[in-house]
């Protein structure tokens, strides 16, 4: 079986100056179907755009790019919008949901643009389905002003597998939360990734990376290493010892 | 995306800001409205000339005394006596197509009705004048050929000389006026038709028969004013015109290259050179409200610019779930052009309601035609498109990374 993923000799420079910035250089990567990878590097190895390069963000200025055997660098903006629509998931570090709109309504959104149209029960169907999944479906109705961090990810998640993608990209998932809260949207990325999808997840966060299976270390535009994770955390012990660790309720007076 | 669902985005968007969706609507809102008021006012003062040109009678054509050439010397319109009794006697008998003609002989001067007078025109004419003018009395009857033949001294006159001459309630029929001291009996009294095509007051004026005038108002040395022939119908017009210029050529003995000592004008001239003026008045008009139109769409564009960079975040995230750029652009293409076709209707019911104030309160006469409703609706939502096409494109020309990482 050829991989999900495969990225051959690619290069992205950004025309900056008269020579450019070189963000990736001559890059090979193969990421095989139900894999949990997180890609780490400090800010500036070019982490950031390698993922937009595999969510189809962004094309290689050279080399070849492969998802599900399709030549990505062929593809013109409404084909790549498509692939996003249909086979990927993005879930962001500022979760990036619409305001005054409710959890349900952002969650229908990529349905909105799929080629293949479905009827508005259907969708809501689905949508409800995916915010039970990530175990938010009580919430439906609220804005994502009236939701917590974790909560507001958590949308974006089930907005993200909501039209059923093979891949499901986090850039940054857990930056703008708490650690526990943290654990709890690794718990998620966990029992998806246990379901079959393919998460791929940029972080700086060594901690958070252990929740992968795979750690792919970028720096200057390269890959420093790529190896399995030995000492891999798994999320319902964590969230258990964190339970553990907070203090017992107190009556006050 | 169907644009089912594009329209409730858009939707949806205005009404978070529903205060500067008002405002900016309210610059279509002015421009739609004064459109429709203008237009309103032009046409409607366009059909009221017509409507005074048509009560001059149809299939009409007046011949007028024209330039005297007195050693190369234009004298002008009507100085020539060129037009005679006989001429017009010639017309009735010669040009078959005629159903009725009238010569016309004019004076002014002062009438006096038992202690009242009143200074008014006195029209010399004969009863086909009341047939080819479709002017009837509105009490006692026009006078006839026999009145005629006979030059008796009987008048019709007419509403606002009425009113001039006798008593409020006073039967004005069968009672003698005196005009320049001749005892003229009323036999009618004329329906009120208003103000004329030229603005004249059509119902100052008495008339009597043109022998009556002639013989004992005016002296027979003088020529016609004007000779009214009506035409069988508007078929047989041109030719019943181009026959009298023939007979009266002919009867003046003009040589042909020489010009005509008479004019003939169709009704149909002067209806056109009257309406040709309120069709200038309401173009003028109606360009007028087009300015205000475009910069109520101006102000559209202005606030699209401002909300799409507002929303530069919102058009990332819709891209990177998939949406395609046509997407993008018709959501924002569709809120300019709800704004603008908002403001239009609006702006048609605000218009319209102001013409009809208009008419209420200063009498102007003003006609909201179903056309110009559906072009300044049409103009309104077509200023949406042009002017919302510009952001939209730029919306949906935004790259995806850019606008995700956009603060």
């Amino acid at each position: 079986m050829t991989a999900l993923i495969e990225l051959e000799h690619v290069s992205r420079t950004y025309p900056l100056g008269t020579a450019g910035v070189q963000a990736l250089r001559d890059i090979a990567l193969q990421i095989q179907a139900g894999e949990f990878v997180a890609i780490l590097g400090a800010s500036g190895s070019g982490k950031s755009t390698l993922m937009n390069l595999i969510g189809c963000l962004d094309r290689p200025t050279t080399g070849r790019y492969f998802l599900e055997d399709v030549d990505v660098a062929e593809l013109d903006h409404d084909e790549l919008a498509d692939i996003r629509n249909e086979k990927l998931g993005f879930v962001f570090q500022s979760f990036n949901l619409l305001s005054r709109t409710s959890a349900l309504q952002n969650v229908e959104l990529p349905m909105l643009y799929a080629a293949s149209r479905s009827g508005a029960r259907a969708r809501r169907t689905r949508a409800m389905e995916a915010l039970e999944l990530v175990g938010l479906a009580g919430r439906a109705d609220h804005h994502p002003n009236q939701l917590s961090g974790g909560e507001q990810q958590r949308v974006a998640i089930a907005r993200a597998i909501v039209n059923q993608p093979s891949l499901l990209l986090a850039d940054e998932p857990t930056g703008n939360l708490d650690s526990r809260t943290s654990a709890d949207i690794m718990k998620v990325f966990q029992s998806l990734n246990q379901r079959g999808i393919t998460v791929v997840m940029v972080t700086h966060e060594v901690d958070i990376a252990r929740y992968a299976q795979r750690n792919v270390v970028m720096r200057d535009g390269l890959i420093l290493t790529d190896e399995p994770v030995t000492d891999r955390l798994d999320s319902r012990e964590e969230l258990r010892r964190w339970q553990q660790a907070e203090p017992p309720a107190v009556l006050t007076s | 995306m169907n644009v089912f669902n594009a329209t409730q985005i858009a939707l949806h968007a205005l009404g978070r800001n529903k205060l500067r969706s008002a405002l900016t609507a309210l610059g279509i809102i002015i421009g739609v409205g004064s459109l429709i008021a203008l237009l309103g006012i032009g046409h409607g003062a366009r059909a009221q000339v017509e409507a005074q040109v048509a009560s001059l009678g149809e299939n009409v054509i007046q011949v007028s005394p024209g330039s005297l050439s007195k050693n190369a010397v234009k004298l002008g319109l009507g100085s020539s006596a060129a037009l005679t009794l006989e001429d017009a006697e010639a017309i009735r008998q010669e040009v078959p197509d005629a159903v009725a003609v009238s010569p016309e002989v004019k004076i002014k001067t002062q009438v006096v009705s038992g202690n009242r007078n009143w200074s008014t025109e006195i029209y010399g004419d004969s009863p086909d004048y009341f047939t080819i003018r479709e002017w009837d009395t509105a009490e006692g009857e026009t006078f006839t050929d026999q009145d005629v033949r006979g030059a008796t001294k009987v008048a019709v006159i007419g509403q606002e000389a009425a009113e001039e001459l006798f008593d409020e309630g006073e039967d004005a029929i069968g009672e003698i006026i005196r005009i320049r001291n001749v005892p003229f009996k009323v036999v009618g009294i004329l329906v009120a038709k208003g103000a004329s095509a030229s603005g004249s007051d059509q119902d100052d004026g008495i008339i009597v028969p043109y022998t009556t005038a002639l013989k004992q108002l005016i002296g027979k040395q003088t020529g016609l004013r004007r000779i009214y022939v009506q035409a069988a119908n508007l078929e047989v017009l041109p030719i019943v015109e181009k026959k009298v210029i023939d007979l009266l050529r002919q009867r003046h003995h003009i040589e042909a290259g020489s010009d005509d000592d008479f004019k003939v004008r169709s009704q149909l001239e002067i209806a056109e050179s009257a309406t040709a003026t309120a069709r200038t008045m309401t173009i003028l008009l109606a360009l007028i409200a087009s300015v205000s139109l475009i910069v109520g769409g101006i102000g559209i564009m202005n606030i699209m610019l401002v909300s799409v960079t507002e929303r530069t975040r919102e058009i990332g995230i819709r891209m990177a779930i998939g949406a395609h750029r046509r997407d993008i652009m018709r959501q924002f293409l569709i809120e300019a052009v709800t704004l603008s076709a908002l403001g239009g209707l609006i702006g048609i019911a605000l218009g319209s309601s102001a013409a009809k104030l208009l008419t209420a309160l200063a009498q102007w006469p003003t006609l909201i035609s179903p056309d110009a409703v559906l072009i300044a609706f049409v103009f309104s939502a077509v200023v949406g498109i042009f002017f919302g096409f510009y952001p939209a494109r730029k919306a949906s020309r935004l790259d995806p990374i850019e606008a995700l990482r956009y603060e």
